[in-house]
This record gives structure tokens, C-alpha cells and sequence, in this order.
């Protein structure tokens, strides 16, 4: 007990040393203290609100039969297959989806494009409508279902399919949250030094490090910045290996990065567990606001912010949409400006920099800044 | 009579044995075995399911036939899973980029996979003969090697191009796809379910009917006894690799020129692997592999119709596993108790030859 009580009156006195000498040392248009960077005058703040789009008029989803076919690691992923599933729980407890008509598959590893189509098939064939495909790897076989089941309608996360009005892309804007992450990472590092860890180097996880990258240099244009990836394009194995995650974690914090941003799916806790065994580094989640869940809660006091993609509300507002037969509300991107990308602020940790954040956010939204999406 | 029954019980017994042992998986996990099984079979009969399984087959026949030619030899070559990925990547490169008139396209980029395939299972055949390495470690590592370097060649200012989130090689021009055999609603088969085929009848003349073929069992069984015949054992170790390489190299094609027409960053992986299932399910034999793929095609299938009646799909993996673990326990069994029997046989003739001479 009076271990704890010694711990705690020391960091705190950590803290207030820490605050108290990167203040005096901070650059004068520095709108707070702890950025060890020389920082760029940040816009003013004119933090325009996210539009909401969801109207409150009730919507009877009860007749709905729902199909979910996830990518690898299906529900319990802690990932973005676990966001679509918050997405099909919300439909279920705000539209009366029964739990009778639901049906949830699971893409196994290395599976062919044939057995994609047999689960698509299946799913339709069974009635099912509409059904929900997560991730990009469904495309190609989504693209020779939709068109034998014009009457079903589909919706895919991460991609699009061409030629094929039956089927919602729900895409996402990832580099824009990504470049709010860069700006909280580049305020937050003591050392002006931050690093990017992503799973798998392929194109979707290269826009959350375009949009980071963009962001640290934009408040800090002097920064240095570590990017890594866990293993190279075409091996998956990056998103579900935690201990190599640490490994590459641990050589940019070697390196001298002390906040490191990561999209590394389940690879992620392997992440989170290296900054906090280093010490006086801060980590930013990603997906979903990994402050406060559960799977990472051991390390929660490192993780400042998270990159929230909103994958959930995509999914929900989909249901929404064809339960009440209306889809012309889905917005083509879910982008900054409907809240389908935001940064989290659970924790605290980020309450001094907020309005600063939001003057980026309305820049991006205003379309003053734009984010590049390739590195 | 006895051989015909030596090498169709093991497999049965392997199949059966393997049924109940899932069955006893479904109950403890709270499923129905009867209605798991029930959907198993039903299942190919509906939709494309039958054309799936016999599209899959011929990957897996190819891959199967690529792992078996190197343990015909005695070589354990685990770098099949490289060296067809290797394939498929250069070959889709070569058709996306050259824009070749008909048939000379599709005989290039068949070639293409295959000395792909067989140049990279060259390193560790040299390796093995110069240096003694283990073939086992050096294909194990030229795997992971493997999946770096195809990450090179298709990342986008190499050869990728990008297309939503996915990259792929520039798609192969229609004029060189290899055309499939339409049944309607039931779904097409690929073209190059025929190449399997072929391989299958080349294999069984090569072992059977060529000089190359005896030296290679020759030198299999008994390395010793070969090269005291005059068999050259470095020789053969590497034209066994490169065969079994340029083989591998042809795994992918059925898919790559019959419906994907890329190579992509999402092109499965794996397929060497369940090559050295279906090799050992077979027994090295042609026709035993060509079950054998059928039968993993047949449960690969069914794991996904098992998940859409919320089944848990590892059941499949469990029973892929146990028949394979079966057939090899099974086929020794068997063996023993026929080698037993044969003893009995013997010794009672032996026994009736000497009572017979004594009176």
C-alpha cells in the first residue's frame, strides 16, 4: 500500500518536473507544454462540429435477415472485424434485428477467391439480405456474386467493386485521422522524434502512415519519424503477431522515438506492451479507441489517443439504410466531416492540445489541408 | 488380391477413423456430428460446390505430384510452397506484361512457371550436392525468402499495379487466358484441369516406363545399392529437385489463367503444404494423389458450408489432420499384420515340406 502511495507521489512528481522543464524549453508559439519539437503556428482554432447524418426517426429492422462474412480472425479480433460486429450488435439492440436471422462466417487463412464465393453464395441463396463483406479481400469474389443476385443487397468494407449497383463500398478516409494522430504525436514527443509501426506493408495500412507522417511533419516540420512495418506485402501474419510487434516496436523506441503510432491489428497489444516496458513513451491506437478496450487494458495508461475508423457506424448505418429501404444516405466516403475517421480522447491525456487538434480537423475538412493517401 | 486390399483398407479405415473422431469433437463441443456430416455430403451437390472441389483438386494434384517426385528420391522438398509461389508470380508478370498472340502466349507463360519454379528449387539441389546441406533447411528458409521477394517484384513501381486496396500484377490479356469447361449454373472448370491429368499420365510413364524413372526409385530406396549399379547420385538428386521445382512452378497456373488472371497480393498461400498432405495421403502413387487432392478439395469445401450452419470450421482442419496421421499409422498396421500373415504362410508350407521329406 504505501509502495503504491511512494509510486504514484513519484511519478507525480515526475510529471510535474517533466512538464515544468519542457515548458521552459518549448517554443513560444507552442499552444502547450510537453512538445520537445520547434512546432508550426497551428491554424486557428474554428472547430467546426462533425455533422451528424443519422436522423432520429425510428427505424423497424425486424424483418431483416442479416448475412456477415468477416475476414480473417472473424468477431473476437479486437480488431476491425470486431468493429463490424459492435456495428451488427447496434443494429440488433437500435433496429430489433433478431438474433434468429443472423448469420456470421468466417474466412479462413490462405482460402482461395472460390471459397469467398461459396460463403457468398450460400449466404444469398439462404435469403439473406442484406449481407455485409469485411475487407478488401472479398472483392473479386464479391464482384461475381453480386451480379447472379441482383435482388440481395451487399455491402463491402475497405474496397469497391465496379459495376455493380448492388453493392455499398464503405470506404474510409484513413489518412485523415491518421494526419490528427501525426499532430498529437509530433505535440506529445519530448524528443521530436515519433515512429509508425503498421502490419502489413500493402496500400491500406501505407495511407494510415501517409496521413502520420503528413500530420508530425505539418505541426513540426523538423521531426524525425520511424516507420516500420511487420512483415513485407502478401504475408498477413503481420496483423496477428503481437511479438513481433513488440520486436519492432522496441527498435524504434531504441532509436529514440518516444510516441509511436500503430495499425497493426492484434500485432498491436505486442506494440502497446514495448512502449510501456520502455518507460516515459507515449503509444496512439488505432481502429477503435483502444483506451478502453479491453483486451489492451494493461497498457492503457501509455496509449494517449487512438485513430477511430469507424467501421461500426459504416456497418450500422448500412442496416439502417436498408431497413428503411433508403440508402441514399450513406456517404461515399466515410471521410473526416461525417465522423467516419476521428482521433479518441478517453484517458485525458490529450485535454490540453484538443482545441489545436480540432483547428487541424476543421483545416482538413474545410479542405484548406489535404492529406495525401500514398506515401 | 491381397496387394489390391493392402492398399485400399488403410485408406478407408484412415476416413472412417477420422469421421468418428470429429464426430467426438462436435458432440463434446455441443454439435450435431449426423447433421455436420449430413451437410458435408449434401453440400456437393448443390451450386458450384462439385466444380470447386475438382477445380481445387487440380491445384492440389499438381503440388501433390511436385512434392512426390522428390520423396520418390528420398528428398523432403518442404520449398514446393516457394518455389510455386515463385511460378505463378513470374508467369503472371511475363502474360500481364508481353502481349503475345494466342497459344504461343499461354505455352510462354506455362514455361515461364515452370523454369521459375525449377530455378528456385536449383539452389538448394546444389546446395545439397556441394555442400551437404539439408534440403529440408535450405527450402524451409528460400519459403520465407520467397514471399519477400515476390513482395518486391509486384510492389507498385516494380510490376504491381494498384487496384482499391489490393495490388496486382498487370492483368493477363484475354487472348492469353486458358478458357474453361462451362456447366452452367454449376460453374466452370478450369481449363488447365486437363495439364493436371497430363502431369498425372507423365509421372506414372516416367517412373514406370523411363530409364530416369527405376534410377530415381532405385536410388530412393536403396542409395547405396544404386550407385554400386552405376547410378550417379549428385545427378540425380538434382534433376529430381529441378523436376519437382518446374512442377511446383505449374501449381497456380489452373488458377492464374482460369480466373484471376493476376497474380495478386491476396493470391493464397499455403498450397505446398497441403501438396505434402496429399502426396503422403497418396502414397506417392498418381492415382492415390489424385484421391487423395479430391478428398482435401472435398473438405476444404466443407468447411465453409459447415460455417454457414455455425459449425465451427476447425472441425475440418481436425479431420484433415487425423486422416492423414491415420493413413500412415493404417498403412504400417497393415504392412505388419500382412508381413505377419506372410511368415505364417511360409512357415506352415516350410513346416509341411519337412514333415513331408521326414516320412
Amino acid at each position: 500500500m504505501a509502495a503504491i502511495a511512494l509510486t504514484s507521489v513519484m511519478s507525480m512528481a515526475a510529471c510535474a518536473k517533466d512538464s515544468s522543464s519542457s515548458g521552459a524549453g518549448g517554443s513560444s508559439n507552442s499552444a502547450s507544454s510537453g512538445s520537445g519539437c520547434k512546432l508550426s503556428t497551428p491554424p486557428t482554432a474554428a472547430a467546426a462540429g462533425t455533422t451528424t447524418t443519422g436522423s432520429s426517426t425510428k427505424v423497424d429492422g425486424s424483418a431483416l435477415k442479416v448475412g456477415l462474412a468477416y475476414d480473417i480472425g472473424g468477431r473476437g479480433d479486437a480488431s476491425f472485424n470486431d468493429a463490424a460486429a459492435a456495428g451488427l450488435d447496434l443494429a440488433k439492440s437500435q433496429l430489433g434485428v433478431k438474433a434468429e436471422n443472423i448469420k456470421e462466417t468466417t474466412a479462413s487463412p490462405n482460402e482461395s477467391d472460390a471459397a469467398k464465393e461459396t460463403r457468398l453464395r450460400q449466404l444469398a441463396q439462404e435469403g439473406y439480405n442484406p449481407i455485409v463483406t469485411v475487407g478488401f479481400a472479398y472483392a473479386p469474389a464479391l464482384q461475381n456474386v453480386a451480379k447472379d443476385f441482383p435482388q440481395t443487397k451487399f455491402a463491402i468494407v475497405d474496397s469497391t467493386v465496379d459495376n455493380s449497383p448492388n453493392v455499398t463500398p464503405l470506404t474510409f478516409t484513413e489518412e485523415q485521422g491518421s494526419f490528427l494522430v501525426g499532430v498529437i504525436a509530433a505535440y506529445k514527443s519530448k524528443a521530436c522524434h515519433v515512429g509508425f509501426v503498421g502490419g502489413v506493408n500493402v496500400p491500406l495500412i501505407q495511407k494510415f502512415q501517409a496521413g502520420f507522417d503528413a500530420g508530425a511533419k505539418a505541426a513540426a516540420p523538423d521531426i524525425k519519424i520511424e516507420d516500420k512495418y511487420i512483415t513485407p506485402a502478401g504475408d498477413f501474419t503481420g496483423f496477428q503477431a503481437p511479438d513481433k510487434g513488440r520486436l519492432v516496436a522496441q527498435g524504434e523506441l531504441s532509436a529514440g522515438a518516444d510516441v509511436i503510432y500503430q495499425a497493426a491489428g492484434n500485432s498491436g497489444k505486442g506494440i502497446f506492451d514495448a512502449v510501456k516496458a520502455k518507460g516515459g513513451s507515449y503509444a496512439i491506437g488505432v481502429d477503435s479507441d483502444q483506451y478502453k478496450q479491453a483486451g489492451v487494458a494493461d497498457d492503457k495508461d501509455v496509449i494517449i489517443s487512438s485513430m477511430m475508423k469507424r467501421v461500426d457506424t459504416a456497418v450500422y448505418d448500412f442496416l439502417r439504410g436498408v431497413a428503411s429501404n433508403d440508402l441514399t444516405g450513406i456517404p461515399k466516403v466515410f471521410d473526416l466531416a461525417v465522423g467516419g475517421v476521428d482521433f479518441a480522447t478517453s484517458g485525458g491525456k490529450v485535454d490540453d492540445i484538443k482545441s489545436t487538434v480540432d483547428a487541424y480537423k476543421a483545416q482538413i475538412i474545410s479542405g484548406a489541408i489535404k492529406v495525401p493517401s500514398t506515401i | 488380391m491381397r496387394s489390391l486390399r493392402g492398399k485400399l483398407l488403410p485408406p478407408v479405415v484412415a476416413i472412417v477413423f477420422s469421421a468418428l473422431l470429429c464426430s467426438v469433437a462436435l458432440i463434446i463441443s455441443g454439435s450435431n456430428p449426423a447433421k455436420a456430416l449430413a451437410v458435408m455430403v449434401v453440400q456437393v451437390g448443390r451450386d458450384t460446390t462439385l466444380v470447386d472441389i475438382v477445380n481445387s483438386a487440380s491445384v492440389y494434384y499438381l503440388v501433390g505430384i511436385a512434392v512426390a517426385i522428390g520423396f520418390k528420391m528420398n528428398l523432403f522438398n518442404i520449398g514446393v510452397e516457394g518455389q510455386y509461389r515463385i511460378g505463378a508470380a513470374l508467369a503472371a508478370i511475363v502474360g500481364g506484361q508481353l502481349n503475345m498472340p494466342p497459344v504461343i502466349g499461354q505455352i510462354v507463360i506455362i514455361l515461364t512457371a515452370m523454369v521459375g519454379g525449377a530455378a528456385y528449387a536449383a539452389l538448394p539441389a546444389i546446395l545439397k550436392v556441394t555442400r551437404g546441406v539439408s534440403e529440408v533447411i535450405t527450402t524451409i528458409m528460400l519459403n520465407a525468402i520467397a514471399g519477400g521477394i515476390i513482395a518486391l517484384l509486384i510492389k507498385q513501381g516494380a510490376f504491381g499495379v494498384l487496384n482499391n486496396n489490393n495490388i496486382s500484377t498487370k492483368p493477363i490479356p484475354s487472348s492469353n487466358w486458358i478458357p474453361g469447361i462451362s456447366f452452367g449454373s454449376a460453374g466452370t472448370v478450369f481449363g488447365l484441369v486437363l495439364l493436371a491429368i497430363l502431369v498425372g499420365v507423365g509421372y506414372w510413364v516416367l517412373l514406370n516406363r523411363t530409364r530416369f524413372g527405376f534410377e530415381l526409385q532405385a536410388s530412393g530406396e536403396s542409395p547405396t545399392a544404386a550407385t554400386a549399379g552405376g547410378v550417379d547420385a549428385k545427378r540425380m538428386i538434382v534433376i529430381a529437385m529441378l523436376v519437382s521445382g518446374a512442377i511446383a512452378g505449374l501449381t497456380a497456373l489452373p488458377e492464374v489463367l482460369g480466373r484471376d488472371h493476376a497474380y495478386t497480393l491476396i493470391s493464397p498461400q499455403g498450397y505446398g503444404f497441403t501438396g505434402i498432405a496429399v502426396a503422403l495421403l497418396g502414397r506417392n502413387n498418381p492415382g492415390g494423389i489424385a484421391f487423395g487432392a479430391l478428398l482435401w478439395a472435398f473438405l476444404d469445401q466443407s468447411a465453409v458450408s459447415l460455417d454457414v450452419i455455425q459449425v465451427p470450421r476447425e472441425i475440418v482442419t481436425i479431420m484433415q489432420g487425423a486422416i492423414v496421421l491415420s493413413v500412415v499409422v493404417s498403412y504400417e498396421v497393415i504392412r505388419r499384420l500382412e508381413l505377419a500373415a506372410e511368415q505364417r504362410r511360409v512357415g506352415l508350407q516350410l513346416a509341411a515340406a519337412t514333415t513331408g521329406s521326414a516320412s
